[in-house]
């Protein structure tokens, strides 16, 4: 079980904390186009590397960040 | 000590294991393999005995099946017993099956068992789970307790012989925390087994033991690696015992969380294949010597070792100096080859051969020396990549993992005495590779012959490698004999991947405390007990125990439910609305927070006021529901359904803290703070008047869908004015503690006012006729609100709300499933909920489904709720419900059945 880094709370093991996809993600406004309303609710990146991503320390403090994790290795990249 | 296998009594001395007393006691024949039920002795002395299987019986339930007789530990009274064999292990009429292995090639199965289709079902499947299997499952529910433990440390080493002692004695010498476990009962690996090296073995481990930042753990398996360096232990605490404290559990899971880890677990050695290599009585090299050396256990008068390295010397000279004849030493490097064996329940004879002369030696005893393979199992567990090494013919640890270290002979590093490169085979008659599953030499051979070169796909078709030992003494020779059939190298062939647990872990150990009620726990209202007193009737609701209905003497579940409307129709009906998730959104935009999220309009609605909220998904479905009250201006008291309440509050807060960062708003579940009574029917405000300590709930003071907050009885509470009966009604909110005691004073006045408890099958009923909606049975994820008739609740003038984009969506209009009501012919026919209904019985294609059906109570006829395609525009038209063998004609109506005005909402 991975070890996950919480900005407020430290290292905790994964089983505190809730995936929460891709991050940078930028929710449009109600007048965007329909390929990019659309983009936003199902196209995400699935690279062989780097990945942004979003986790929330749900069983712990609640707070959502963001962490970059190689999808090959499956470590976090500072 | 004594104890018993098969029903024979024997004796063994302290320390035995079942394999050594067995031996000891001259005993070789042990167990029988799994497909020619062969008739087999020990392999191996340690954890990767394939052969003498056992089942350990300590009465009742605590039977354990397909334990390594050389690792059990024999304690006084110990009942062991063979397996695999009917109806003893000397005569098994599964033997019957050696005779036809010519008929029982790898792949077996799928070439035999292939036609008539039918036959499966009845013939091939049951006889086929007949024969699969060693042991005996036990039949009864395990009576042993199991716990787990976290731990942390500095250093964790894994085996403590010769490399793993020095590792934990430096790192402890460094004032580290160290944690040393060995899956043996002793510390000292191979040391055990070496007489010279126990006073220096003693020293050493009364340093560790007095060391207090020491943990030491023996009977202790390291039987995976997960990432970021945690380590899954499991103990066995007390199955050496003869009589173990009922205090202490049986097994205890450790998982250890170590900055460092340190692998020291040795290396196994390999058998030779060659005909005959696998009667009772011909083992590993090694094994002899510990059964010899450590146990004192002889394992014969009469020996020949065969070797293809130098141990072999190293072994004829252990054994000669424990008093066994060495009959002759036989090395493969000089050119011999090994024609036979015979004996039927124990070696007696092995044949030789070279250039052209042949000779039969009798002997008792065959010592197998094959070389040596690193137990590199946790290192690959870890992602390390491995590479080969010709001149020991066995892979070794490569690449660097970060954190862990392998040490010792586990990393390669071994004498040279012990690189025996990949022994000659001799593949002529049954030599056999894998013990455990039968596989032959010849086997493998056939399987390259009909095509498979990939290592893994041989050994989904031979099985070598997939018995119980997971191939710890088989892989290597196996990966020889398909590289040398298919003329290629080893690292062309590839590796198996090793995967957890190293050698298996009991459920019990996996499971620990998370067994009966506390698997799932299951979560009761404040007013728990009290329905289980008026012999409520229970539904599981997400992890909730709700109650469904309240029978009274004779009734059954249809004539409850049927007085229970009744009664909130004609007076009044109690009923524990508590399991509702409630959410307190508070703060100088929590308005505008609400707007953001609800696709209703809130800026309007009143301090004291109510409104029916509707959350989607940003696909714009419907995603849950509920009455949000507003209490002042920056505070609102949520409600969401019952198993939605995570959920909502998880996708709030990811809004709050990721897309409107800016709005001062706080968020609060308050699910568990406040007990819910809804108390509904045209009496409801009658049985209330008097516990509310003079609050004015007249309907004009208090209309529907309003909140007000007070006190009950002197105790705080928050009391809306909410209906989802249909009828007038209240929910009375205290703090939760107090549930017990306002549920009973409602209780008293409810009676009172000829009214009663009704439960959770009550309430569909009365809110179908109502055509309220349930979030998750009308809808599935796939129902706008427009679908389910709520484009009423859409606050239009909003510039935005979660899902809102969505609904201009193209795809999003046009012919959708739309919610409706469904009438049948006869009254008395109940529709089944999940049925597809179609325009004619002769067209079948589907339209929708029924969502929701029910007796009726008080509308006199069935109800159903449907989503049919274009339903509303199909009012009064007749529709198919397609049932087995039959079809229901049905006419579609408006979804409201009952007071379709509202009148009585507002009484």
């Amino acid at each position: 079980m991975k070890l996950i880094p919480c900005p407020i709370c430290g290292e905790r093991a994964e089983i505190e904390f809730a995936y929460g996809g891709q991050a940078g993600l930028v929710r449009p406004p109600p007048t965007a186009t329909e390929a990019a309303w659309g983009a936003y609710l199902y196209s995400r990146e699935n690279p062989k590397g780097a990945l942004r991503e979003r986790w929330r320390h749900i069983h712990g403090c609640g707070r959502f960040f963001n962490l970059t994790r190689d999808t090959v290795t499956d470590k976090f990249i500072p | 000590m004594k104890f018993t296998f098969d029903g024979r009594p024997y004796e063994a001395r302290r320390g035995d294991t079942l394999a050594a007393a067995l031996i000891r006691n001259g005993v070789h024949l042990m167990g029988r393999s799994f497909k020619y039920h062969r008739p087999r002795g020990v392999l191996a002395a340690g954890a990767e005995e394939p052969n003498a299987l056992v089942e350990i019986d300590r009465g009742g339930a605590r039977r354990t099946p397909n334990l390594r007789a050389t690792v059990v530990e024999v304690f006084d009274g110990m009942v062991a017993r063979s397996q695999n064999r009917t109806p003893s292990l000397r005569f098994d009429v599964g033997a019957v099956n050696d005779l036809l292995a010519p008929f029982l090639p790898p792949g077996f199965y799928y070439k035999t068992f292939m036609w008539p289709i039918g036959a499966w079902a009845k013939l091939y499947e049951p006889l086929i789970r007949r024969a699969a299997g060693l042991g005996r499952a036990p039949d009864l529910p395990d009576t042993d307790r199991y716990t787990q433990r976290f731990a942390h440390c500095d250093v964790l080493v894994i085996g403590a012989g010769p490399a793993g002692l020095a590792a934990a004695a430096e790192a402890a010498a460094a004032g580290m925390r160290v944690m040393l476990c060995d899956e043996q009962a002793e510390f000292g690996g191979s040391l055990l087994s070496d007489p010279a090296a126990a006073a220096g073995l003693h020293e050493t481990l009364a340093a560790l033991f007095a060391n207090p930042r020491a943990t030491m753990l023996c009977r202790t398996t390291a039987f995976g690696i997960y990432g970021d360096n945690l380590v899954g232990l499991a103990e066995r605490v007390t199955d050496h015992l003869p009589d173990p404290d009922p205090a202490l559990p049986r097994e205890r899971l450790w998982q250890v969380r170590a900055k460092r880890i340190v692998v020291a677990a040795g290396a196994i050695e390999r058998p030779l294949v060659f005909p005959g290599n696998d009667r009772p009585g011909i083992m590993l090299g090694d094994a002899a010597r510990i059964f010899a050396t450590r146990y004192g256990a002889n394992p014969g008068r009469n020996a020949v070792v065969v070797t293809a390295c130098d141990t072999g010397a190293d072994v004829a000279r252990d054994l000669a100096a424990s008093g066994v004849r060495i009959a002759r030493v036989i090395d493969l490097r000089e050119g011999f080859r090994v024609t036979g064996t015979s004996g039927r329940l124990r070696v007696s004879f092995i044949g030789i051969e070279r250039g052209g002369a042949r000779e039969k030696i009798p002997c008792d005893l065959v010592a197998m020396c094959g070389g040596w393979t690193p137990s590199i199992h946790l290192y690959s567990q870890a992602r390390g990549k491995p590479r080969f090494d010709a001149a020991l013919g066995a892979f070794v640890p490569d690449t660097e993992v970060s954190n862990l270290i392998c040490v010792g002979a586990c990393a390669g590093d071994m004498p040279g005495a012990y690189r025996a490169g990949i022994a000659p085979v001799s593949s002529e008659g049954r030599a056999f590779v894998d013990f455990q599953n039968d596989v032959t030499a010849k086997d493998l051979e056939l399987a390259t012959r009909e095509g498979f070169r990939s290592i893994e796909h041989v050994k989904r078709y031979t099985t070598t490698g997939m018995a119980t030992d997971q191939g710890k003494t088989s892989n290597i020779n196996a990966l020889g004999i398909v590289a040398g059939a298919l003329g290629a190298t080893i690292p062309e062939i590839g590796l198996t991947t090793f995967r957890t647990p190293y050698t298996p872990v009991t459920f019990g150990t996996l499971a620990g405390h998370s067994r009966g009620d506390l698997f799932d726990p299951v979560r009761t209202t404040p007013m728990h007990q009290l329905a289980v007193a008026a012999g409520a009737v229970f539904e599981d609701v997400g992890t909730w125990k709700r109650a469904r209905y309240f029978p009274r003497a004779a009734e059954d579940m249809h004539m409850a439910v049927a007085r229970e409307c009744r009664m909130v129709r004609d007076s009044v009906g109690m009923f524990d609305a508590t399991t509702l998730g409630e959410i307190e959104v508070v703060g100088a935009d929590a308005a505008e927070f609400m707007n953001r999220v609800y696709i209703n309009a809130w800026t309007r609605l009143a301090p004291g006021r109510c409104r029916y909220g509707v959350m989607l998904g940003e696909n714009g479905f419907v995603m849950d529901d509920g009455v949000v009250g507003r209490l002042a201006p920056d505070r609102f008291h949520v409600t969401t359904t019952t198993g939605g309440a995570a959920r909502v509050l998880a996708a709030m807060e990811d809004y709050r803290q990721t897309e409107w960062p800016e709005l001062r708003v706080w968020l609060t579940s308050v699910s568990e703070q406040w007990a819910v009574i809804a108390v509904q029917g045209p009496r409801a405000r009658e049985a209330l008047l008097p516990l509310v300590d003079g609050l004015d709930i007249s309907a004009a003071v208090m209309p529907h869908m309003s909140v007000v907050e007070g006190t009950f009885l002197g105790i705080e509470m928050r009391l809306f004015r909410v209906s989802f009966s249909g009828e007038m009604g209240f929910e009375v909110n205290v703090p939760a503690d107090y549930g017990h005691a306002a549920w009973e004073a409602i209780s008293a006045r409810v009676g009172a006012c000829q009214g009663g408890l009704y439960g959770t099958e009550a309430m569909h009923v009365l809110r179908a006729e109502k055509g309220f909606i349930i979030v998750g049975q009308e809808t599935d994820g796939t129902a706008t609100p427009d679908d389910v008739g709520l484009a009423w609740a859409i606050g239009k003038a909003k510039p935005d709300f979660i899902g809102k984009r969505s609904l201009t969506r193209s795809g999003m209009s046009g012919p959708r499933r739309q919610l409706v009501g469904l009438r049948t012919d006869d009254p008395a026919t109940v529709l089944e909920e999940g049925a597809q209904i179609t325009a004619t019985t002769d067209d079948n294609r589907p339209l929708g489904h029924v969502t929701s059906a029910y007796g009726g109570a008080t509308v006199g006829h069935s109800i159903a709720l449907a989503m049919i395609e274009s339903g509303r525009d199909r009012l009064g038209a007749t529709l198919q419900v397609r049932m087995p063998g039959r079809a229901i004609a049905v006419r579609v109506t408006a979804p409201v059945f009952y007071d379709p005005e509202g009148a009585r909402l507002d009484a």
